[in-house]
Protein backbone atom coordinates (compact mmCIF):
# COMPACT_ATOMS: atom_id res chain seq x y z
CA UNK A 1 0.00 0.00 0.00
CA UNK A 2 2.82 2.44 0.96
CA UNK A 3 4.48 1.90 -2.41
CA UNK A 4 1.36 2.87 -4.27
CA UNK A 5 0.77 6.12 -1.97
CA UNK A 6 4.63 6.98 -2.75
CA UNK A 7 3.55 6.55 -6.74
CA UNK A 8 0.52 8.44 -6.33
CA UNK A 9 2.46 11.29 -4.60
CA UNK A 10 4.99 11.25 -7.15
CA UNK A 11 2.56 11.55 -10.20
CA UNK A 12 0.56 14.22 -8.36
CA UNK A 13 3.65 16.29 -8.63
CA UNK A 14 4.96 14.98 -12.16
CA UNK A 15 1.60 15.23 -13.70
CA UNK A 16 3.35 14.58 -17.49
CA UNK A 17 4.77 11.48 -15.71
CA UNK A 18 1.42 9.92 -15.38
CA UNK A 19 0.01 10.64 -18.09
CA UNK A 20 3.00 9.20 -19.80
CA UNK A 21 2.44 6.21 -18.33
CA UNK A 22 -0.90 5.87 -19.08
CA UNK A 23 -0.35 6.47 -22.85
CA UNK A 24 1.96 3.62 -23.11
CA UNK A 25 -0.11 1.55 -21.03
CA UNK A 26 -3.02 2.47 -24.02
CA UNK A 27 -0.84 1.86 -26.68
CA UNK A 28 0.18 -1.90 -25.83
CA UNK A 29 -3.64 -2.18 -25.43
CA UNK A 30 -4.09 -1.01 -28.86
CA UNK A 31 -1.37 -3.17 -30.45
CA UNK A 32 -2.62 -6.35 -28.61
CA UNK A 33 -6.33 -5.71 -28.95
CA UNK A 34 -5.68 -4.88 -33.13
CA UNK A 35 -3.99 -8.87 -33.05
CA UNK A 36 -7.11 -9.91 -31.14
CA UNK A 37 -9.33 -8.21 -32.82
CA UNK A 38 -7.97 -9.70 -36.76
CA UNK A 39 -7.35 -13.05 -35.42
CA UNK A 40 -10.57 -13.09 -33.69
CA UNK A 41 -12.96 -11.76 -36.52
CA UNK A 42 -11.56 -13.60 -39.20
CA UNK A 43 -12.21 -16.82 -37.37
CA UNK A 44 -15.59 -15.81 -36.17
CA UNK A 45 -16.82 -14.66 -39.51
CA UNK A 46 -14.68 -17.50 -41.50
CA UNK A 47 -15.48 -20.52 -39.35
CA UNK A 48 -19.37 -21.21 -40.15
CA UNK A 49 -18.52 -21.26 -43.59
CA UNK A 50 -15.78 -24.10 -42.85
CA UNK A 51 -18.33 -26.70 -45.31
CA UNK A 52 -17.02 -30.05 -46.39
CA UNK A 53 -17.65 -28.89 -50.05
CA UNK A 54 -15.14 -25.82 -50.38
CA UNK A 55 -12.55 -29.41 -49.39
CA UNK A 56 -13.85 -31.03 -52.73
CA UNK A 57 -11.79 -32.87 -55.16
CA UNK A 58 -11.75 -30.21 -57.97
CA UNK A 59 -12.55 -26.74 -58.25
CA UNK A 60 -16.15 -25.52 -59.66
CA UNK A 61 -17.48 -21.79 -59.85
CA UNK A 62 -19.95 -23.46 -57.41
CA UNK A 63 -18.29 -25.20 -54.83
CA UNK A 64 -14.69 -22.87 -54.61
CA UNK A 65 -13.30 -25.49 -54.14
CA UNK A 66 -9.65 -24.86 -51.73
CA UNK A 67 -7.62 -28.47 -52.31
CA UNK A 68 -6.78 -27.90 -55.77
CA UNK A 69 -5.26 -24.48 -54.58
CA UNK A 70 -3.86 -26.18 -51.43
CA UNK A 71 -1.92 -28.83 -53.34
CA UNK A 72 -0.30 -26.10 -55.32
CA UNK A 73 0.46 -24.14 -52.14
CA UNK A 74 2.57 -27.61 -50.97
CA UNK A 75 4.32 -27.82 -54.37
CA UNK A 76 5.11 -24.32 -54.07
CA UNK A 77 6.57 -24.66 -50.86
CA UNK A 78 8.23 -27.74 -51.40
CA UNK A 79 9.46 -26.00 -54.61
CA UNK A 80 10.58 -23.02 -53.55
CA UNK A 81 12.38 -24.53 -50.14
CA UNK A 82 14.44 -27.14 -52.48
CA UNK A 83 15.59 -23.88 -54.32
CA UNK A 84 16.52 -21.73 -51.52
CA UNK A 85 17.42 -23.64 -48.66
CA UNK A 86 20.56 -25.02 -49.47
CA UNK A 87 21.55 -21.90 -51.23
CA UNK A 88 20.51 -19.62 -47.84
CA UNK A 89 22.39 -22.38 -45.98
CA UNK A 90 25.61 -22.73 -47.67
CA UNK A 91 25.93 -19.32 -48.37
CA UNK A 92 25.54 -18.58 -44.10
CA UNK A 93 28.36 -21.56 -43.90
CA UNK A 94 30.73 -19.50 -45.88
CA UNK A 95 30.51 -16.48 -44.26
CA UNK A 96 30.54 -17.76 -40.62
CA UNK A 97 32.91 -20.93 -41.37
CA UNK A 98 35.24 -19.54 -44.39
CA UNK A 99 35.17 -16.20 -44.81
CA UNK A 100 37.66 -13.68 -42.72
CA UNK A 101 35.39 -11.72 -40.44
CA UNK A 102 34.83 -8.01 -42.01
CA UNK A 103 36.15 -8.22 -45.33
CA UNK A 104 34.88 -6.98 -48.04
CA UNK A 105 33.02 -9.17 -49.54
CA UNK A 106 31.20 -10.28 -46.45
CA UNK A 107 30.27 -6.90 -46.21
CA UNK A 108 28.94 -7.09 -50.04
CA UNK A 109 26.92 -9.97 -49.53
CA UNK A 110 25.40 -8.71 -46.00
CA UNK A 111 24.43 -5.51 -47.85
CA UNK A 112 22.54 -7.59 -50.99
CA UNK A 113 20.82 -9.77 -48.77
CA UNK A 114 19.72 -6.28 -46.53
CA UNK A 115 18.61 -4.59 -50.07
CA UNK A 116 16.68 -7.96 -50.87
CA UNK A 117 14.76 -8.30 -47.89
CA UNK A 118 14.18 -4.66 -48.21
CA UNK A 119 12.53 -5.33 -51.82
CA UNK A 120 9.11 -5.28 -52.04
CA UNK A 121 7.26 -7.92 -53.02
CA UNK A 122 5.51 -6.53 -55.92
CA UNK A 123 8.84 -5.74 -57.37
CA UNK A 124 9.59 -9.46 -57.26
CA UNK A 125 6.50 -10.61 -59.04
CA UNK A 126 7.78 -7.66 -61.31
CA UNK A 127 10.87 -9.36 -62.09
CA UNK A 128 9.80 -12.54 -61.88
CA UNK A 129 7.39 -11.81 -64.46
CA UNK A 130 10.36 -10.43 -66.88
CA UNK A 131 12.92 -12.78 -65.88
CA UNK A 132 11.71 -16.23 -65.19
CA UNK A 133 8.02 -15.76 -67.68
CA UNK A 134 9.40 -13.75 -70.40
CA UNK A 135 12.79 -13.87 -71.31
CA UNK A 136 13.70 -17.87 -69.70
CA UNK A 137 9.85 -18.31 -71.59
CA UNK A 138 9.17 -20.74 -68.52
CA UNK A 139 5.67 -19.28 -68.83
CA UNK A 140 3.48 -18.40 -65.92
CA UNK A 141 4.02 -21.90 -64.13
CA UNK A 142 4.59 -22.63 -60.74
CA UNK A 143 8.56 -22.90 -61.32
CA UNK A 144 8.67 -19.44 -62.44
CA UNK A 145 7.08 -18.83 -58.91
CA UNK A 146 9.03 -20.74 -57.12
CA UNK A 147 12.07 -19.45 -58.21
CA UNK A 148 10.83 -15.94 -57.68
CA UNK A 149 10.05 -16.93 -53.94
CA UNK A 150 13.53 -18.80 -53.69
CA UNK A 151 14.81 -15.38 -54.05
CA UNK A 152 12.61 -13.59 -52.08
CA UNK A 153 13.27 -15.65 -48.81
CA UNK A 154 16.75 -16.17 -49.01
CA UNK A 155 17.42 -13.52 -47.09
CA UNK A 156 15.37 -15.05 -44.34
CA UNK A 157 16.90 -18.22 -44.35
CA UNK A 158 20.68 -16.47 -44.75
CA UNK A 159 20.16 -14.92 -41.33
CA UNK A 160 18.66 -17.22 -39.06
CA UNK A 161 21.03 -19.87 -40.65
CA UNK A 162 24.04 -17.32 -39.60
CA UNK A 163 22.78 -16.26 -36.38
CA UNK A 164 22.45 -20.14 -35.17
CA UNK A 165 26.06 -21.02 -36.76
CA UNK A 166 27.41 -18.11 -34.45
CA UNK A 167 25.39 -19.23 -31.51
CA UNK A 168 27.77 -22.95 -31.39
CA UNK A 169 30.57 -22.12 -29.43
CA UNK A 170 34.20 -21.96 -31.03
CA UNK A 171 35.45 -24.55 -28.32
CA UNK A 172 33.49 -27.18 -30.25
CA UNK A 173 35.41 -26.34 -33.84
CA UNK A 174 38.64 -26.21 -31.58
CA UNK A 175 37.71 -29.76 -30.06
CA UNK A 176 36.96 -31.45 -33.45
CA UNK A 177 40.20 -29.76 -35.06
CA UNK A 178 42.02 -31.21 -32.27
CA UNK A 179 40.73 -34.55 -32.65
CA UNK A 180 41.78 -34.43 -36.52
CA UNK A 181 38.77 -33.93 -38.14
CA UNK A 182 38.85 -31.89 -41.44
CA UNK A 183 36.98 -28.57 -41.83
CA UNK A 184 34.35 -29.87 -43.77
CA UNK A 185 33.77 -32.99 -41.61
CA UNK A 186 33.91 -30.57 -38.61
CA UNK A 187 30.86 -28.08 -40.27
CA UNK A 188 28.78 -31.12 -41.34
CA UNK A 189 29.04 -33.30 -37.95
CA UNK A 190 30.14 -30.81 -35.19
CA UNK A 191 28.35 -27.36 -36.42
CA UNK A 192 25.58 -27.91 -38.11
CA UNK A 193 23.59 -30.38 -35.71
CA UNK A 194 23.46 -27.74 -32.44
CA UNK A 195 22.70 -25.32 -34.99
CA UNK A 196 19.82 -27.16 -36.49
CA UNK A 197 16.74 -25.96 -34.61
CA UNK A 198 17.62 -22.11 -35.38
CA UNK A 199 18.25 -23.28 -39.23
CA UNK A 200 14.77 -24.61 -39.15
CA UNK A 201 13.52 -21.65 -37.48
CA UNK A 202 14.09 -19.82 -40.66
CA UNK A 203 13.20 -22.27 -42.52
CA UNK A 204 9.66 -21.96 -41.18
CA UNK A 205 9.78 -18.90 -41.30
CA UNK A 206 10.31 -18.76 -45.00
CA UNK A 207 7.34 -21.13 -45.23
CA UNK A 208 5.18 -19.02 -43.75
CA UNK A 209 5.84 -16.22 -46.15
CA UNK A 210 5.64 -18.35 -48.93
CA UNK A 211 2.26 -19.12 -47.70
CA UNK A 212 0.89 -16.37 -47.66
CA UNK A 213 1.94 -14.69 -50.55
CA UNK A 214 0.08 -13.13 -53.10
CA UNK A 215 1.45 -10.42 -55.04
CA UNK A 216 4.77 -11.96 -56.25
CA UNK A 217 2.87 -14.74 -57.32
CA UNK A 218 0.01 -13.21 -59.44
CA UNK A 219 1.90 -12.26 -62.63
CA UNK A 220 4.63 -15.80 -62.21
CA UNK A 221 2.34 -18.62 -60.66
CA UNK A 222 -0.57 -17.13 -62.32
CA UNK A 223 -4.04 -17.66 -61.15
CA UNK A 224 -5.34 -21.06 -62.73
CA UNK A 225 -7.45 -23.03 -60.20
CA UNK A 226 -6.47 -26.77 -60.99
CA UNK A 227 -3.79 -29.15 -59.81
CA UNK A 228 -0.36 -27.93 -61.36
CA UNK A 229 2.54 -29.65 -62.17
CA UNK A 230 5.97 -27.72 -62.53
CA UNK A 231 5.41 -26.35 -65.46
CA UNK A 232 1.71 -25.48 -65.24
CA UNK A 233 0.28 -22.34 -63.84
CA UNK A 234 -1.68 -22.74 -60.34
CA UNK A 235 -3.22 -20.74 -57.48
CA UNK A 236 -1.74 -21.04 -54.55
CA UNK A 237 -4.18 -20.43 -51.43
CA UNK A 238 -3.64 -17.12 -51.11
CA UNK A 239 -4.13 -15.97 -54.19
CA UNK A 240 -7.41 -18.14 -54.24
CA UNK A 241 -8.72 -16.00 -51.42
CA UNK A 242 -7.65 -13.34 -53.98
CA UNK A 243 -9.10 -13.96 -56.21
CA UNK A 244 -12.62 -14.89 -54.57
CA UNK A 245 -12.77 -11.84 -52.50
CA UNK A 246 -11.79 -9.73 -55.62
CA UNK A 247 -14.56 -11.12 -57.74
CA UNK A 248 -16.73 -10.25 -54.86
CA UNK A 249 -19.65 -12.88 -55.06
CA UNK A 250 -17.65 -15.45 -52.89
CA UNK A 251 -17.19 -13.22 -50.02
CA UNK A 252 -18.63 -16.65 -47.15
CA UNK A 253 -15.89 -18.61 -49.28
CA UNK A 254 -12.96 -15.79 -49.37
CA UNK A 255 -13.42 -15.54 -45.18
CA UNK A 256 -13.45 -19.24 -45.22
CA UNK A 257 -10.18 -19.31 -46.72
CA UNK A 258 -9.18 -16.67 -44.54
CA UNK A 259 -9.45 -18.67 -41.81
CA UNK A 260 -7.48 -21.78 -43.24
CA UNK A 261 -4.33 -19.37 -44.46
CA UNK A 262 -4.59 -17.30 -41.03
CA UNK A 263 -4.91 -20.41 -38.76
CA UNK A 264 -1.79 -22.27 -41.06
CA UNK A 265 0.89 -18.75 -40.86
CA UNK A 266 0.10 -18.22 -37.34
CA UNK A 267 1.19 -21.99 -36.54
CA UNK A 268 4.08 -21.73 -38.80
CA UNK A 269 5.23 -18.92 -36.89
CA UNK A 270 4.56 -20.04 -33.81
CA UNK A 271 6.55 -23.47 -34.36
CA UNK A 272 9.85 -21.08 -35.57
CA UNK A 273 9.93 -19.48 -32.62
CA UNK A 274 9.86 -22.45 -30.54
CA UNK A 275 12.20 -23.73 -32.70
CA UNK A 276 14.81 -20.32 -32.15
CA UNK A 277 13.56 -20.90 -28.29
CA UNK A 278 15.31 -24.32 -28.51
CA UNK A 279 18.32 -23.43 -29.98
CA UNK A 280 18.53 -20.48 -27.45
CA UNK A 281 18.70 -22.84 -24.47
CA UNK A 282 20.66 -25.31 -26.10
CA UNK A 283 23.07 -22.56 -27.08
CA UNK A 284 23.47 -21.70 -23.11
CA UNK B 1 35.93 -17.39 -28.10
CA UNK B 2 37.12 -16.03 -31.28
CA UNK B 3 39.23 -18.07 -33.09
CA UNK B 4 41.81 -15.45 -34.04
CA UNK B 5 43.40 -15.63 -38.00
CA UNK B 6 46.50 -17.46 -36.67
CA UNK B 7 44.86 -20.10 -34.79
CA UNK B 8 42.40 -20.31 -37.46
CA UNK B 9 46.07 -21.12 -40.21
CA UNK B 10 47.12 -23.33 -37.20
CA UNK B 11 44.14 -25.50 -37.86
CA UNK B 12 43.86 -25.47 -41.31
CA UNK B 13 47.51 -26.33 -41.82
CA UNK B 14 47.16 -28.92 -38.76
CA UNK B 15 43.91 -30.30 -40.94
CA UNK B 16 45.45 -30.61 -43.75
CA UNK B 17 48.33 -32.34 -43.15
CA UNK B 18 46.72 -35.10 -40.88
CA UNK B 19 43.37 -35.49 -43.01
CA UNK B 20 43.55 -34.24 -46.32
CA UNK B 21 46.79 -35.88 -47.13
CA UNK B 22 44.73 -37.97 -49.41
CA UNK B 23 44.12 -36.34 -52.42
CA UNK B 24 40.15 -37.24 -52.97
CA UNK B 25 39.82 -35.55 -49.43
CA UNK B 26 42.06 -32.38 -50.22
CA UNK B 27 39.43 -32.26 -53.89
CA UNK B 28 36.45 -32.98 -52.16
CA UNK B 29 37.35 -29.88 -49.21
CA UNK B 30 38.30 -27.65 -51.69
CA UNK B 31 35.18 -28.36 -54.10
CA UNK B 32 32.69 -27.87 -51.20
CA UNK B 33 34.65 -24.59 -50.17
CA UNK B 34 33.96 -23.56 -53.80
CA UNK B 35 30.66 -24.48 -53.87
CA UNK B 36 29.74 -22.55 -50.54
CA UNK B 37 31.41 -19.81 -51.73
CA UNK B 38 29.23 -20.13 -54.98
CA UNK B 39 26.43 -20.33 -52.68
CA UNK B 40 26.97 -17.08 -51.60
CA UNK B 41 27.59 -15.43 -54.85
CA UNK B 42 24.09 -15.91 -55.32
CA UNK B 43 22.26 -13.15 -53.36
CA UNK B 44 24.71 -10.71 -54.79
CA UNK B 45 23.86 -12.14 -58.82
CA UNK B 46 20.11 -11.73 -57.41
CA UNK B 47 20.47 -8.20 -56.57
CA UNK B 48 22.54 -7.43 -59.67
CA UNK B 49 20.25 -9.12 -62.29
CA UNK B 50 16.97 -8.07 -60.51
CA UNK B 51 18.12 -3.95 -60.62
CA UNK B 52 20.10 -4.70 -64.61
CA UNK B 53 16.31 -5.78 -65.74
CA UNK B 54 14.23 -3.39 -63.71
CA UNK B 55 16.36 -0.64 -65.30
CA UNK B 56 17.11 -1.92 -68.88
CA UNK B 57 13.41 -2.67 -69.10
CA UNK B 58 12.06 0.06 -67.34
CA UNK B 59 14.52 3.27 -68.51
CA UNK B 60 13.66 3.29 -72.05
CA UNK B 61 10.36 3.31 -71.52
CA UNK B 62 10.31 6.50 -69.44
CA UNK B 63 12.76 7.79 -71.79
CA UNK B 64 10.33 7.47 -74.53
CA UNK B 65 7.25 8.72 -72.46
CA UNK B 66 9.26 11.46 -71.35
CA UNK B 67 10.82 11.66 -67.88
CA UNK B 68 8.71 14.64 -67.31
CA UNK B 69 5.80 13.65 -68.47
CA UNK B 70 6.10 10.19 -66.72
CA UNK B 71 6.76 11.55 -63.49
CA UNK B 72 5.11 15.10 -63.23
CA UNK B 73 2.13 14.09 -65.73
CA UNK B 74 -1.42 13.94 -63.95
CA UNK B 75 -3.05 12.13 -66.61
CA UNK B 76 -3.10 8.15 -66.68
CA UNK B 77 -5.25 6.66 -69.60
CA UNK B 78 -3.48 4.19 -71.19
CA UNK B 79 -6.07 2.86 -73.57
CA UNK B 80 -6.67 6.46 -74.39
CA UNK B 81 -5.04 7.32 -78.23
CA UNK B 82 -3.01 8.45 -77.77
CA UNK B 83 -2.43 6.82 -74.42
CA UNK B 84 -1.05 8.75 -71.84
CA UNK B 85 1.28 7.66 -69.12
CA UNK B 86 1.96 10.23 -65.93
CA UNK B 87 1.88 8.15 -62.74
CA UNK B 88 2.17 11.87 -60.74
CA UNK B 89 -1.44 10.60 -59.03
CA UNK B 90 0.30 7.57 -57.72
CA UNK B 91 3.17 8.93 -56.76
CA UNK B 92 1.22 11.57 -54.70
CA UNK B 93 -1.12 8.44 -53.62
CA UNK B 94 1.94 6.44 -52.06
CA UNK B 95 3.23 8.77 -50.23
CA UNK B 96 0.01 10.39 -48.80
CA UNK B 97 -0.75 6.81 -47.88
CA UNK B 98 2.77 6.15 -46.34
CA UNK B 99 2.20 9.45 -44.46
CA UNK B 100 -0.74 8.52 -42.97
CA UNK B 101 0.66 5.38 -42.13
CA UNK B 102 3.68 6.86 -40.17
CA UNK B 103 1.28 9.33 -38.17
CA UNK B 104 -1.16 6.20 -37.08
CA UNK B 105 1.55 3.65 -36.60
CA UNK B 106 5.01 5.17 -35.24
CA UNK B 107 3.18 7.04 -32.04
CA UNK B 108 0.93 4.40 -31.26
CA UNK B 109 4.34 1.65 -32.30
CA UNK B 110 6.90 3.56 -30.25
CA UNK B 111 4.64 3.84 -26.75
CA UNK B 112 4.09 0.18 -26.99
CA UNK B 113 8.18 -0.44 -27.76
CA UNK B 114 8.62 2.05 -24.30
CA UNK B 115 5.81 0.23 -22.56
CA UNK B 116 7.89 -3.63 -23.46
CA UNK B 117 11.26 -2.43 -23.15
CA UNK B 118 11.04 -0.06 -19.79
CA UNK B 119 7.59 0.07 -17.85
CA UNK B 120 6.53 -4.05 -18.51
CA UNK B 121 7.20 -6.95 -15.73
CA UNK B 122 8.93 -9.69 -17.16
CA UNK B 123 6.21 -12.56 -16.66
CA UNK B 124 3.75 -10.02 -18.86
CA UNK B 125 6.09 -9.49 -21.37
CA UNK B 126 6.33 -13.23 -22.15
CA UNK B 127 2.05 -12.96 -23.24
CA UNK B 128 2.41 -9.34 -25.04
CA UNK B 129 5.43 -10.25 -27.15
CA UNK B 130 4.23 -13.26 -29.43
CA UNK B 131 1.30 -11.57 -30.29
CA UNK B 132 3.05 -8.37 -31.55
CA UNK B 133 5.60 -10.58 -33.54
CA UNK B 134 2.64 -12.31 -34.87
CA UNK B 135 1.30 -9.66 -36.44
CA UNK B 136 4.24 -9.38 -38.94
CA UNK B 137 3.24 -12.98 -39.50
CA UNK B 138 -0.48 -12.25 -40.97
CA UNK B 139 -0.59 -12.15 -45.03
CA UNK B 140 -0.88 -9.09 -46.26
CA UNK B 141 -4.22 -10.36 -47.91
CA UNK B 142 -5.84 -11.20 -44.47
CA UNK B 143 -5.12 -7.41 -43.80
CA UNK B 144 -6.52 -6.37 -46.83
CA UNK B 145 -9.65 -8.80 -46.45
CA UNK B 146 -10.12 -7.44 -42.61
CA UNK B 147 -9.96 -3.99 -44.11
CA UNK B 148 -12.30 -4.72 -46.80
CA UNK B 149 -14.96 -6.32 -44.39
CA UNK B 150 -14.45 -4.29 -41.36
CA UNK B 151 -12.42 -1.02 -41.57
CA UNK B 152 -14.33 0.24 -44.80
CA UNK B 153 -17.59 -0.43 -43.95
CA UNK B 154 -16.57 1.65 -40.68
CA UNK B 155 -15.42 4.66 -42.68
CA UNK B 156 -18.34 4.57 -45.23
CA UNK B 157 -20.94 4.61 -41.91
CA UNK B 158 -18.66 7.00 -40.30
CA UNK B 159 -17.27 9.48 -42.75
CA UNK B 160 -19.73 8.96 -45.54
CA UNK B 161 -18.24 8.49 -49.17
CA UNK B 162 -17.39 4.93 -50.49
CA UNK B 163 -15.04 3.98 -47.62
CA UNK B 164 -12.28 3.27 -50.16
CA UNK B 165 -9.88 5.80 -49.18
CA UNK B 166 -6.51 6.94 -48.23
CA UNK B 167 -7.86 7.11 -44.24
CA UNK B 168 -8.79 3.52 -44.70
CA UNK B 169 -5.45 2.71 -46.30
CA UNK B 170 -3.24 4.41 -43.99
CA UNK B 171 -5.53 2.88 -41.14
CA UNK B 172 -4.19 -1.28 -42.17
CA UNK B 173 -1.11 0.13 -43.40
CA UNK B 174 -0.29 1.71 -39.85
CA UNK B 175 -1.28 -1.30 -38.05
CA UNK B 176 1.15 -3.63 -40.31
CA UNK B 177 4.04 -1.60 -39.84
CA UNK B 178 3.41 -1.79 -35.62
CA UNK B 179 5.88 -4.99 -35.53
CA UNK B 180 8.66 -3.67 -37.51
CA UNK B 181 8.24 -0.83 -35.45
CA UNK B 182 7.72 -2.17 -31.94
CA UNK B 183 10.02 -5.39 -32.59
CA UNK B 184 13.00 -3.50 -33.57
CA UNK B 185 12.14 -0.36 -30.98
CA UNK B 186 12.46 -2.61 -28.15
CA UNK B 187 16.10 -4.02 -29.10
CA UNK B 188 17.12 -0.49 -29.42
CA UNK B 189 15.86 0.44 -26.33
CA UNK B 190 17.10 -2.34 -24.11
CA UNK B 191 20.37 -2.37 -25.64
CA UNK B 192 21.00 1.27 -23.68
CA UNK B 193 23.31 0.83 -20.72
CA UNK B 194 21.25 0.80 -17.63
CA UNK B 195 23.81 3.75 -15.89
CA UNK B 196 22.03 6.00 -18.05
CA UNK B 197 18.75 5.33 -16.98
CA UNK B 198 20.15 4.59 -13.23
CA UNK B 199 21.90 8.31 -13.56
CA UNK B 200 18.98 10.21 -14.45
CA UNK B 201 16.93 8.39 -11.64
CA UNK B 202 19.76 9.59 -9.26
CA UNK B 203 19.51 13.11 -10.17
CA UNK B 204 15.67 13.11 -9.42
CA UNK B 205 13.79 12.30 -12.38
CA UNK B 206 11.30 10.22 -12.17
CA UNK B 207 11.13 6.75 -13.83
CA UNK B 208 8.77 8.02 -16.97
CA UNK B 209 10.86 10.74 -17.17
CA UNK B 210 14.35 9.17 -17.32
CA UNK B 211 12.54 6.89 -19.87
CA UNK B 212 11.57 9.72 -21.96
CA UNK B 213 13.77 12.07 -21.53
CA UNK B 214 17.46 10.23 -21.43
CA UNK B 215 16.82 6.66 -22.74
CA UNK B 216 14.35 7.18 -25.52
CA UNK B 217 16.82 9.79 -27.04
CA UNK B 218 19.96 7.52 -26.36
CA UNK B 219 18.00 5.04 -28.84
CA UNK B 220 17.12 6.82 -31.25
CA UNK B 221 19.28 5.97 -34.31
CA UNK B 222 17.97 2.33 -33.52
CA UNK B 223 14.00 3.80 -33.24
CA UNK B 224 14.63 5.88 -36.24
CA UNK B 225 15.91 3.09 -38.44
CA UNK B 226 12.75 0.98 -37.19
CA UNK B 227 10.67 3.84 -38.50
CA UNK B 228 12.77 3.68 -41.85
CA UNK B 229 11.88 0.25 -42.47
CA UNK B 230 8.79 0.89 -41.79
CA UNK B 231 8.16 2.95 -44.15
CA UNK B 232 9.85 0.60 -46.54
CA UNK B 233 6.86 -1.78 -45.83
CA UNK B 234 4.57 0.72 -45.92
CA UNK B 235 5.39 2.08 -49.89
CA UNK B 236 6.09 -1.18 -51.00
CA UNK B 237 2.94 -2.75 -49.68
CA UNK B 238 0.31 -4.15 -52.43
CA UNK B 239 -2.67 -6.71 -51.89
CA UNK B 240 -3.72 -5.16 -48.69
CA UNK B 241 -3.77 -1.63 -50.22
CA UNK B 242 -5.43 -2.56 -53.52
CA UNK B 243 -8.43 -4.05 -51.78
CA UNK B 244 -9.30 -0.93 -49.92
CA UNK B 245 -7.92 1.98 -52.10
CA UNK B 246 -10.86 2.25 -54.96
CA UNK B 247 -8.04 2.17 -56.91
CA UNK B 248 -9.27 5.52 -59.32
CA UNK B 249 -5.70 6.92 -60.70
CA UNK B 250 -6.76 10.79 -59.75
CA UNK B 251 -4.83 12.84 -57.17
CA UNK B 252 -7.15 12.67 -53.93
CA UNK B 253 -8.05 16.01 -52.54
CA UNK B 254 -9.34 14.52 -49.33
CA UNK B 255 -8.28 12.12 -46.72
CA UNK B 256 -12.28 10.15 -47.85
CA UNK B 257 -11.19 10.32 -51.47
CA UNK B 258 -10.39 7.09 -53.34
CA UNK B 259 -6.78 6.75 -54.02
CA UNK B 260 -4.07 4.42 -56.18
CA UNK B 261 -0.65 3.66 -54.95
CA UNK B 262 2.29 2.80 -57.31
CA UNK B 263 1.89 -0.51 -56.48
CA UNK B 264 -1.29 -0.41 -57.04
CA UNK B 265 -0.86 0.66 -60.45
CA UNK B 266 1.09 -2.98 -61.46
CA UNK B 267 -0.95 -5.54 -60.31
CA UNK B 268 -4.42 -3.48 -61.12
CA UNK B 269 -3.23 -3.41 -65.20
CA UNK B 270 -0.25 -6.20 -65.50
CA UNK B 271 -3.08 -8.63 -66.23
CA UNK B 272 -3.80 -6.94 -69.70
CA UNK B 273 -0.69 -4.67 -70.40
CA UNK B 274 1.00 -4.60 -73.73
CA UNK B 275 3.76 -3.08 -75.57
CA UNK B 276 4.73 0.27 -74.23
CA UNK B 277 1.92 0.27 -71.81
CA UNK B 278 3.62 -2.97 -69.97
CA UNK B 279 6.82 -1.40 -70.00
CA UNK B 280 5.13 2.43 -68.15
CA UNK B 281 4.34 -0.60 -65.24
CA UNK B 282 7.80 -1.62 -65.38
CA UNK B 283 8.66 2.19 -65.26
CA UNK B 284 6.26 2.55 -62.12
CA UNK B 285 8.01 -0.48 -60.80
CA UNK B 286 11.12 1.40 -61.18
CA UNK B 287 10.22 4.49 -59.57
CA UNK B 288 9.01 2.34 -56.44
CA UNK B 289 12.50 0.75 -56.25
CA UNK B 290 14.77 3.59 -56.47
CA UNK B 291 12.15 4.66 -53.64
CA UNK B 292 13.44 1.80 -51.91
CA UNK B 293 17.11 1.73 -52.59
CA UNK B 294 16.84 5.29 -51.39
CA UNK B 295 15.37 3.85 -47.98
CA UNK B 296 17.80 1.31 -48.00
CA UNK B 297 20.52 3.53 -48.25
CA UNK B 298 19.20 5.72 -45.37
CA UNK B 299 19.02 1.98 -43.26
CA UNK B 300 22.29 1.22 -43.86
CA UNK B 301 24.16 5.12 -43.00
CA UNK B 302 21.92 5.18 -39.87
CA UNK B 303 22.70 1.52 -38.46
CA UNK B 304 26.56 1.77 -39.74
CA UNK B 305 27.16 4.97 -37.84
CA UNK B 306 25.86 3.48 -34.80
CA UNK B 307 27.74 0.26 -35.48
CA UNK B 308 30.90 2.58 -35.09
CA UNK B 309 30.09 5.32 -32.81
Amino acid sequence: MSVMSDKMRTYRSHPMSLVFNILTKIAVTLTIGIFVLIVGYVIIKGVPYLKPSLFSANYTSDNCSMLPAIANTFIMLLAALVIAAPLGIFCAVYLVEYAKKGNRFVRLIRLTTETLSGIPSIVYGLFGNMFFVLALNWKLSMLSGACTLAIMVLPLIIRSTEEALKSVDDSFREGSYGLGAGKLRTIFVIVLPPAISGILSGVILAMGRIFGETAALIYTAGTVAKYAGLSDSGRTLAIHMYSLSNEGLHMNEASATAVVLLVVVLLLNGLASLAAKKLSKGGN
Amino acid sequence: MIITDTENTAAKVLTKELHCGNKSGRILEKGMKALFFLCACVSVAAVVVICVFMFAKGCPAIAKIGVKEFLLGSDWSPRNVPASYGIFPMIVGSLYCTAGAIIIGVPIGLMTAVFMAKFCPKKLFKWLMPPINLLAGIPSIVYGFFGMVVVVPLIRNVFGGTGNSVLTVSIILGIMILPTIVGMSVSALQAVPDSYYEGAVALGATHERAVATVVFPAAKSGILASVILAVGRAIGETMAVIMIAGNSPIIPESMLDGVRTLTGNIVIEMSYAEGLHYDALIGTGVVLFVFILLLNLCFNLITGRKDKG
